[in-house]
């Protein structure tokens, strides 16, 4: 009589593979399933109708889904190159300080050791428009003397939260354009500096260039984390007053969990990991060609 | 007119002082080469005239100008670095024309001078490789070419061809022999080689921890050397120094034979005088194996402890006083170790050095 034997190394994989199909395979296929029924949390027998593409046609149709889909670009793309020009600006003047900059280096980031919530609470209270601080002290200036709204009016809101963002993770730019400044040797530079360069065109033709690969791979991660943004607008605005922030996740984890709609909701989110694949092949690109450029990849 | 002159030029790093207050002038279209062993301030001091460190003390001039405060750019200078300091994310060819890009020179006048550049160094095949996908020998010659392609008005070398291989640095060195005769500048190029700064140099300046030991010719600088350091610096094999003492119109070797007091310094010395013979290994010869001696010379035995022939001579390792001591010997016959043979010193070649102050008593 023979058996069947499976092959060592299946064996061996197979409880990887148990694990990984518990907690990562079935979770995605079953969203995914049902991102094609009407499945509502509070009607579980819902689950098993199958109403195809409807969920993404909705969603596709939905001004609500493009407005907060077209602001969670927005809010990238701002949010990305302010932090970007703001993490360069420091990192350069990090740079330059010979004394303390172990220190100040571990300063830089203290916002990134903060809980994004407790961010969004601690933004909250500073732009509450009555004992919120930045109320406060233009008041006291006398720059104001009204109660500025600015949680509430749609663009100030957006412009709260854009700085609350770039609070918590101006940082993360900081940090890898640092590294990329500490790998930047010295003899092009200097090189640069007899062949006629202004500091100005130094940094222009030569540090930049090193530096590029270091920003790419920020703003890949920072794209990532931006274009799944939730907590700090949860907590600030929660997408309001009357949708006025409201990006993608906050609509979508609304959809799902205040209205039960988990089917529509995950049909929702399967479009907007789109968004993040794309932003982060195109960051990846750019890296390799910046790399390459350089003569560093492979 | 780029002459370069350098005033009691002091470099200190903190506390620490590097350079001592050096002079130098290095008239226009000279080639001057900055010689001594590791650590001795050569590099500090071309990167000085380079404005890429900041000089302690003194004055640098070139051409009319004192340029103390003048940043590298505004220098007119081209620097070849030790480690080529090419920009890796360009070609070859944005790599030559870079300056000229900066300067905001015409396109046709930067590809005339870029492709001139690529002729003179053989670059051609090159110009659209990044310097990671060439040789060490061809990054040295895109950085050399970087550095011509400007038209400075002085050339400042700082080791270029330390990482060559032997043959290669030899090809080098002469292109760059050839180089300074077509593109007529002023040269500074600094080596810790001394066959470099021979063949290469109009004036050898030899530098001790900070310090300007001598000025020379390559022919000066080994014939009358100013003192101990660069009687023993400058030559292959060195210059073998021995001790010893006047005594009557004589040297007396410590421990060794009486040779007779050179012409040449007659009068020079004082009886009792403690002083320092040197002389070459070409001046020394085992009788029978000799160049004819002309002048005076004096004669002596030692005892050869090793041989290394060379082909047309043999270089003898032997032993005099408790030193050793070089010499040579022509049409070669096979040597045994131990073996005592009769030497003849040629004495109008001889140094001597005061004992005490190590300086030459010519
Ligand atoms: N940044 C610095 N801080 C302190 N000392 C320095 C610094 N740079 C160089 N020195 C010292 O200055 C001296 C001269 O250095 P320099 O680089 O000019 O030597 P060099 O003659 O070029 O030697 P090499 O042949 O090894 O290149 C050395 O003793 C070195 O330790
Ligand atoms: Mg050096």
């Amino acid at each position: 009589m023979s058996r069947f034997r499976p092959p060592a190394w299946f064996v061996l994989l197979l409880p990887a593979i148990i694990i990984l199909a518990a907690v990562v395979l079935i979770p995605l296929i079953l969203s995914f399933y049902s991102s094609f029924t009407p499945y509502k949390l509070t009607r579980p027998e819902t689950l098993y109708k199958w109403i195809g593409t409807f969920n993404y046609e909705k969603a596709m149709k939905s001004v609500h889904f493009w407005s907060a889909f077209g602001r969670t670009v927005l809010l990238l793309t701002v949010a990305l190159n302010l932090e970007m020009l703001l993490g360069l600006g420091l990192a350069l003047l990090v740079n330059k300080v010979t004394y303390g900059q172990r220190a100040l280096r571990t300063i830089m980031m203290f916002p990134m050791m903060f809980s994004p919530v407790l961010v969004g609470f601690q933004f909250k209270f500073i732009f509450n428009d009555n004992v919120g601080l930045v109320n406060n002290a233009l008041q006291s200036l006398g720059l104001t003397d009204r109660a500025i709204p600015w949680l509430v009016d749609g663009q100030l809101a957006f412009f709260s939260i854009v700085v609350a963002e770039m609070w918590s993770s101006t940082a993360v730019f900081a940090i890898l354009i640092l590294a990329g400044l500490f790998a930047v040797p010295r003899d092009p530079i200097e090189a640069a500096k007899v062949d006629g360069c202004t500091p100005w065109q130094s940094f222009r033709h030569i540090t930049l260039p090193y530096v590029m690969p270091f920003i790419y791979i920020a703003l890949a991660i920072r794209s990532l984390d931006v274009a799944r943004a939730y907590d700090i607008v949860q907590i600030m605005t929660n997408g309001g007053p009357a949708r006025r922030t409201e990006l993608l996740w906050t609509l979508i984890g609304r959809t799902g969990y205040v209205d039960a709609k988990m089917g529509y909701a995950n049909a929702m989110g399967y479009i907007s990991i789109f968004l993040a694949i794309i932003f982060t092949v195109y960051f990846f690109r750019k890296l390799n060609a910046a790399r390459s450029e350089l003569g560093m990849a492979g | 007119m780029a002459q370069v002159q350098l005033q009691n030029v002091v470099k200190k790093y903190g506390a620490v002082e590097v350079v001592h207050g050096i002079n130098l002038e290095i008239a226009d279209n000279e080639f001057v080469v900055l010689v001594g062993p590791s650590g001795c301030g050569k590099s500090t001091t071309l990167r000085m005239i380079a404005g890429l460190e900041a000089i302690s003390g003194g004055d640098i001039s070139i051409g009319d100008r004192v340029v103390n405060d003048l940043p590298p750019r505004h220098r007119n200078i081209s620097m070849v670095f030790q480690n080529y300091a090419l920009y890796p994310h360009m070609t070859v060819r944005e790599n030559l024309g870079f300056s000229l890009q900066i300067a905001k020179r015409p396109q046709a006048e930067i590809d005339k001078a870029v492709d001139e550049a690529a002729q003179i160094l053989s670059l051609a095949e090159y110009m659209d490789r990044k310097p990671g996908a060439l040789s060490g020998g061809q990054r040295q010659r895109v950085a050399m070419g970087r550095a011509i392609v400007r038209h400075p008005e002085v050339f400042l070398f700082d080791e270029p061809l330390s990482n060559l291989d032997a043959k290669l640095r030899t090809q080098m060195r002469t292109e760059i022999k050839k180089l300074h005769q077509k593109v007529k500048s002023t040269i500074v190029y600094v080596t810790h080689d001394q066959v470099e700064a021979m063949t290469l140099a109009d004036r050898i300046v030899i530098m001790r921890d900070g310090h300007i030991e001598q000025v020379g010719t390559p022919l000066e600088v080994f014939e009358t050397p100013a003192n101990t350091f660069v009687a023993t610096f400058i030559g292959s094999p060195p210059m073998n120094l021995l001790s010893g003492q006047i005594a009557g119109g004589e040297v007396a070797i410590d421990g060794g034979p009486k040779v007779t007091l050179p012409d040449q310094f007659a009068g020079k010395v004082q009886d009792g005088q403690k002083v320092i013979l040197g002389f070459r290994a070409d001046n020394l010869m085992p009788e029978g194996h000799a160049m004819p001696m002309e002048g005076a010379s004096a004669e002596f035995e030692m005892v050869v402890n090793l041989s290394e022939p060379l082909g047309t001579e043999t270089l003898l390792f032997g032993s005099l006083a408790g030193k050793e001591v070089q010499a040579k010997m022509l049409n070669p016959r096979p040597v045994a170790d131990g073996e005592r043979l009769q030497f003849q010193l040629d004495l109008t070649r001889c140094h001597l050095f005061d004992a005490e102050t190590q300086q030459s008593l010519r």
